[in-house]
């Protein structure tokens, strides 16, 4: 067996220490980041490292943003942690205005990587497990990354901060102890490309960050229940989406599932559905089918919390329509 | 001198002519020149930052008329009456060493900082060589690689954008010497973002100058609408840092003052708030008359014309003649004539040949999803 210890908040720290190590420009900004090691210990030991570039900031999401994106004027690569991605609604106009619209503006790009710890976990209830891609892509300017393997957190954050443009770094909060691998390496994806992350020729699942691992569970349900392959893509990236992978998984299953774990309204499964049905309409079998979290704040008990995103089992019952249709 | 409300008064650009052909009766007689190095440096200091406030007025008052004959889309927000406060901000500022981050009523100052006539004349004529390409307009122009920040819309944001440049030179160690400074109105001054970047630089003890143009409307809507504290200034002690009040309609006081808070940044002093108090004499914008500015106010002190009272303080002090203050003014209309002639010939933007791209990586570009 392999030894399996490298977590998905390691990669990000890791990412953060390389980052740091190997380029001076680079120096993080976020709350209680310092010698606390941050809410979640992604920045953990950093600042004794490097204490002029691991920066406790005060609980002002706006003006870290806004600072951030003054230093990336600068010629700095600033990260900036979120505590929680559900407070970055306090810096959404710095995001949104500021930070993305300022390469067409002017002309000089803002490379400014903003670490969102992303999506529910139980008992965190509303305000603690927010998934906020779907907001931040929407707007022109921005780059939205949802990495779903502990490889791709690594090097995800890394490219993301290499990056002449804005990224938002949607991390999720429950892969960060659960995930484990043997390695921080993988396969060096660039950001903009999916991945295959299960091999089917019946349907096709796209799905990104942890709601990756819930599609491949389901698969695998679905497997030992009726022999069904299922396809599952993991989109790795929001923006830019990855259509021609999707389209070309479609191509082989002619079914489509589009999963995410954001509200229902609009959003990254809206788009691929609009996206397939717009370009490829011709090589669905069946309509495509999209599955959400419900249209409710996220809830705070584990029963509700459960049953408000989606499981293995609610992914089985739309896959089982799909396949059936 | 008092009540200058731009709707009342002559056109703009008629004033600094007005002005000194009635100042020659008051200042026939001139103090006799025995100038120390001070003294000089004050002069040199009070002549420069004149010239930009001549040039935001007149360089204005041409954006104005040029507004009334429908040659600008778009809106044209003046600075008229708070030329005083901008321009003693953007003279104490250099280009490319210091960061400046203007605001809506501040073409004075954008003129003291080395703004050209052409790059405002461009942006509010939408010329595609303009720097913002017609791609956003007005006020709403910079060249951050040269430290000179775009401002957004959003009122506050500009003050942790600000400090963030202070706080990269400070990393990279390049923070000796410089300062960041940017502009808000009274209103302004009620955002979070601009507590929250005020808060920040103070964290940070960065050289940040804030100065705030409490010139007593926020659009339409009085200070008291707007803040309970007695003064804004009284706030700054609440966020440690420098406070200073100012009479923002004496071109001597806020040369003075401004340019003192200025040096205090730059010598390692923190962060310094200046409130200016003031009136501004137009309405919000060029298409507003502002007409809820009561009576009282039009005819108070604070109403007074800083370009009017400026040339008095120049000429009283000996440190320019009305000639000179003359010249000044015909340079500059020339310069402002000039400038714009240019921008009126101009191509505008192309939407056929416009990139249509935010991001600055070709790989990141997804496109409009049209198929
Ligand atoms: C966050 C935000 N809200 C609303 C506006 C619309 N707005 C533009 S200028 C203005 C009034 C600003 O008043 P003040 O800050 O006092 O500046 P002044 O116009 O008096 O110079 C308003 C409400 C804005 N630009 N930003
Ligand atoms: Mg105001």
């Amino acid at each position: 067996m392999i030894a399996s210890d490298v977590t998905y908040i390691d990669a990000i720290r890791e990412a953060q220490a390389d980052l740091l190590r190997e380029d001076e420009r680079v120096f993080l900004y976020g709350q209680d980041i310092g010698k606390f090691g941050g809410a979640f210990k992604a920045t953990k030991g950093l600042q004794e490292a490097y204490p002029d570039r691991v920066i406790d900031s005060p609980i002002s999401e706006d003006a870290m943003v806004g600072m951030a994106i003054g230093a990336a004027i600068e010629g700095m690569r600033p990260i900036v942690e979120m505590q929680f991605a559900d407070f970055s609604s306090v810096a959404f106009n710095q995001l949104v205005n500021h930070a993305g619209t300022h390469y067409y503006r002017t002309g000089v790009p803002i490379p400014i990587t903003v670490r969102m710890p992303s999506g529910g976990t139980p008992g965190s209830g509303p305000f603690h497990s927010q998934s906020m891609e779907a907001i931040y892509a929407h707007y022109p300017g921005l780059v939205v990354v949802t990495p779903a393997t502990v490889s791709d957190a690594y090097s995800m954050l890394k490219q993301s901060v290499e990056l002449d443009d804005p990224v938002i770094f949607c991390e999720h909060k429950f892969l960060y102890r659960w995930l484990k691998s043997d390695s921080l390496e993988g396969d060096d994806l660039p950001i903009g490309k999916a991945r295959i992350a299960r091999h089917g020729k019946h349907a096709t699942v796209v799905a990104y960050s942890a709601m990756v691992h819930e599609a491949v569970r389901a698969a695998d349900i679905l497997k030992e229940e009726g022999g069904w392959d299922v396809e599952v893509v993991d989109l790795r990236s929001v923006k830019p989406l990855d259509t021609d992978t999707v389209i070309a998984s479609v191509a082989r299953t002619g079914r489509l599932l589009a999963l995410g774990e954001a509200f229902p309204w609009g959003g990254v499964t809206a788009e691929v559905i609009s996206r397939v049905c717009t370009e490829a309409f011709h090589l669905l079998d069946a309509p495509p089918q999209r599955l959400n979290a419900r249209d409710t704040p996220v809830p705070y008990h584990p029963n509700l919390w459960a049953a408000h995103r989606p499981t293995p089992e609610s992914i089985c019952a739309s896959l089982r329509h799909l396949l059936t249709y | 001198m008092n009540g200058v409300w731009q709707g009342e008064a002559k056109i703009n650009a008629e004033i600094p002519l007005l002005i000194s052909q009635r100042l020659i009766k008051h200042c026939s007689v001139l103090p006799s020149p025995t100038l120390t190095d001070a003294d000089l440096q004050t002069k040199d200091q009070l002549r420069t930052i004149y010239r930009a406030m001549l040039g935001g007025r007149l360089m204005e008052a041409k954006l104005s008329s040029l507004y009334k004959a429908g040659k600008i889309v778009g809106g044209v927000y003046l600075g008229t009456g708070q030329e005083a406060v901008s321009a003693s901000l953007g003279c104490s500022l250099t280009m490319g060493r210091d960061v400046y981050s203007p605001l809506i009523r501040d073409q004075a100052g954008r003129t003291g900082f080395g703004e050209p006539f052409l790059d405002c004349a461009r942006t509010y004529l939408g010329s595609a060589a303009g720097p913002m390409r017609g791609r956003d307009g007005n006020i709403h122009r910079g060249n951050p690689a040269e430290g000179y920040l775009a401002m957004i819309s959003h009122l506050g944001t500009s003050v942790s954008a600000v400090a963030g440049v202070l706080l990269a030179r400070r990393i990279k160690g390049e923070l000796e010497g410089c300062v960041g400074a940017t502009c808000i109105g009274d209103g302004g001054t009620s955002t979070g973002a601009f507590h929250e970047g005020l808060n920040l630089a103070a964290v940070e003890k960065l050289p940040l100058v804030v100065i705030i143009a409490d010139n007593q409307f926020a659009y339409s809507t009085p200070s008291d609408r707007q803040f309970a504290c007695r003064d804004l200034s009284a706030r700054a002690e609440g966020y440690g840092v420098k406070g200073h009040e100012v009479d923002g309609t004496s071109l001597e006081d806020c040369a003075r003052v401004i340019g003192g808070a200025v040096e205090a940044a730059r010598e390692g002093g923190g962060p310094q708030l200046v409130v200016a108090k003031l009136l501004r004499l137009s309405g919000h914008g060029e298409h507003d008359d502002g007409s809820y500015v009561p009576q009282e106010l039009r005819q108070s002190l604070l109403a007074r014309d800083c370009v009017e009272l400026g040339a008095e303080q120049l000429i009283a002090a000996g440190h320019a003649t009305r000639e000179e203050i003359t010249q000044w003014s015909s340079e500059l209309r020339d310069a402002v004539q000039e400038a714009v002639a240019i921008a009126t010939q101009e191509a505008a933007p192309d939407a056929r040949t416009e990139d249509w791209f935010a991001l600055s990586t070709p790989s990141m570009r997804e496109g409009d999803y049209e198929s």
